[in-house]
């Protein structure tokens, strides 16, 4: 048995997901969220079903990619849960009458409906149900309401063969007969969404939010630092591996592999390198408060509905390098981690977008958990530290963007894309998302820091990183300026971009030599995880191009800056 | 192309009619499902300088249009 959810994007599908499956998925107030088929199973008649959240379209008729890849799962479904937006009932009966058409057994939840309540949007669902010949149940899937009735009349659904010869005068007909609008007064949450799309309102919006957003993650990651996990670390861990390392007695095997290098008979946690501390410390009290931090504002900035507006404003920029406004998507979610970055390139309609979304995301765009280390190895420089990393990484994402959009064939479509209305994000479903992106970090991330401190270890004491450092020395040492023991961060950023700039830590090296050091551990090839995603959004050919470029990239900027700085 | 009458031209915070859509099969039919078909209601909301989008208000919800698909889209002041 298998239930579908399908409809236009942005109109609730993956919340409705939530609720039947108990399975949470993100969801977001932005067209495109869902990128991928989500699979989960829910209960129907006592018995199993699988219940799939299928990517928004707003046809059945094929035209794009993704289109026929709906049309394909249509036959696949044995209900169809068509979910349409109360709030613009028009746009979302084009689907409905496309999916009537198709035969599949049809039921409709009419989701935001306690929004079009508020928009003054008067639905006459039995008469609604009546015109469409299939059960129609109104509900907010955010608040849970009309759910439950939703699945128990779940069996209700109906197949209608028709066949509609002019579907929009069909649908300008149902309109009319079932709603009623009342004119009202603009909401200031509606005056304010006008005001952010303005160019003279706008822009001074825009910067104000980035320069909010970006005060505070800092403010909030550095807050939980210093008063929540180095105290944890200092006062409750330290004093316990003291004992493990009297135990194990330092430069024995087992010793340098837990603990790592005592440094005058003390534990740095960023330079020892033994799994439990620098492999513990890292991850949790250096990244993990920042990657909390970011998620916190990002999910207040996708479930407002601000994302799409910032599109708006940034639409020439993104031309400019070859994409348009909606690539600003991937960039965002890429400074949280480039791998759902990478995925969500898929809201891009072609090929060519998406390979230059990817390689400058790959490129110029570190995660925040490099972000965080970097800016504990250059924080005491200030401004000139971080912001230098910063700078540059923002020249080459314009300057690589300005070359892609020349070289690359074709010519990048234009930005067509619906922006939802603002809405006050819930408590409730913020503190699950950041939640469930804090756990992903953990389960996905701590395992990899692990295996990094664990090779870090391997390499040292087989001397493998110093052999490699004499043969990349013409490179790292001559074209860089930086020390051959650097070697071993660019060997252990394959894996985890955060340990490799700790790595840095030990190496003393000058302010020139960190910003050059963060700079080409950022560019020059993607984490493991990111590799694997783009590979496979890519395919190997583009990913060879891909990667091609990564490298020129990082030996012309690294030897730029080793020149200039 | 003469957009003197077009999207892109016209007055942010206005109603208009949308006369004609000067375009082919695809763009047609990708403007006609977010609700920009000929002969219906809008109200310009903005346009972005430098060739920027235009965003607009139809049947209740706001769309942004690219700049050289809105200079396709030929409207008319409604009376």
């Amino acid at each position: 048995m298998k239930v579908l959810l399908m409809g236009n994007p942005n109109v609730g599908k993956s919340v409705i997901f939530s609720r039947l499956t108990g399975v949470n998925v993100i969801v977001s107030n932005y067209p495109g969220t869902t990128v991928e088929f989500t699979r989960g199973t829910m209960r129907f008649k006592g018995e199993k079903a699988e219940l799939i959240d299928v990517p928004g379209a707003y046809s059945l008729v094929p035209a794009s990619k993704a289109e026929e890849v709906a049309v394909e799962m249509v036959k696949e479904g044995d209900i169809i849960i068509d979910v349409i937006d109360a709030t613009n009932l028009e746009r979302s009966l084009n689907f409905t009458l496309d999916l009537l058409e198709s035969g599949a057994p049809i039921i409709i939840a009419l989701n935001i409906w306690d929004e079009a309540c508020h928009k003054g949007i008067n639905i006459d669902v039995d008469k609604l149900e009546e015109m469409l010949g299939v059960p129609v149940i109104p509900t907010c899937a955010l608040t849970g309401e009309g759910i439950k009735e939703l699945v128990g009349r779940l069996s209700e659904a109906k197949s209608r063969k028709v066949k509609f010869d002019d579907k929009w005068g069909e649908i300008g007909n149902i309109v009319e007969n079932v709603q009623k609008v009342t004119r009202r007064h603009h909401t200031p949450l509606e005056r304010l969404g006008d005001a952010s799309v303005s160019p003279v309102t706008g822009i001074p919006i825009a910067i104000l939010v980035l320069f909010l957003s970006f005060w505070l993650i800092r403010f909030i990651g550095e807050l939980l630092i210093g008063y929540v996990f180095e105290p944890l670390f200092e006062n409750i861990w330290t004093p316990l591996i003291m004992h493990v390392s009297d135990f194990l007695e330092a430069g024995s095997f087992w010793h340098d592999l837990l603990i790592g290098q005592l440094i005058d008979g003390e534990i740095v946690y960023m330079e020892s390198m033994g799994l439990l501390t620098t492999g513990l410390f890292v991850p949790i009290a250096a990244v993990l408060p920042y990657i909390f931090a970011f998620y916190l504002i990002l999910s207040l900035l996708e479930d407002s509905g601000y994302l799409p507006r910032l599109a708006v404003l940034m639409d020439t920029v993104m031309h400019w390098v070859g994409l348009h406004g909606m690539g600003i998507i991937p960039m965002m979610l890429g400074l949280g981690c480039n791998v759902p970055g990478a995925l969500s390139t898929r809201i891009l309609e072609t090929r060519r977008e998406r390979f230059i979304a990817m390689t400058l995301l790959a490129i110029s765009i570190p995660c925040m958990a490099q972000i965080a280390m970097i800016a504990g190895l250059v924080g005491k420089y200030g401004v000139k530290g971080l912001g230098s990393v910063a700078l540059t990484l923002f020249f080459v994402w314009l300057g690589l963007g300005l070359v892609l959009n020349k070289v690359i064939k074709g010519e990048s479509p234009e930005i067509f894309v619906d922006i939802a209305p603002y809405r006050i994000p819930l408590f409730k479903a913020v503190v699950k998302k950041v939640w469930m992106r804090v756990k992903w970090f953990l389960k996905e991330a701590l395992p990899f820091v692990l295996l990094g401190v664990f090779f870090v270890n391997i390499l040292y004491t087989f001397g493998i990183i110093q052999w490699i450092g004499k043969y990349t020395a013409p490179v790292v040492t001559s074209l860089f300026g930086l020390p051959e023991e650097a070697v071993g961060a660019l060997i252990v950023g394959f894996l985890r971009k955060d340990v490799a700039v700790g790595m840095l830590v030990p190496l003393n090296l000058s302010l020139k030599q960190l910003i050059i050091a963060s700079v080409i551990l950022a560019m020059y090839f993607p984490c493991v995880a990111t590799f694997a995603a783009m590979l496979r959004e890519l395919g190997i050919w583009d990913m060879l191009k891909s990667v091609g470029i990564m490298l020129l990239a990082t030996a012309g900027v690294g030897s730029l800056l080793n020149l200039i700085l | 192309m003469d957009d003197g009458n077009s999207l892109v031209k016209a007055e942010a915070g206005k109603s208009y009619r949308v006369v004609k859509i000067i375009g082919g099969y695809g763009m047609i039919r990708k403007l006609n499902l977010l609700g920009v078909k000929e002969g219906k209601t809008i109200k310009k909301i903005s346009s972005q300088p430098m060739r920027g989008p235009v965003v607009i208000e139809v049947g209740g919800s706001q769309v942004a249009i690219g700049y050289r698909m809105a200079a396709r889209v030929t409207i008319e002041v409604i009376a």
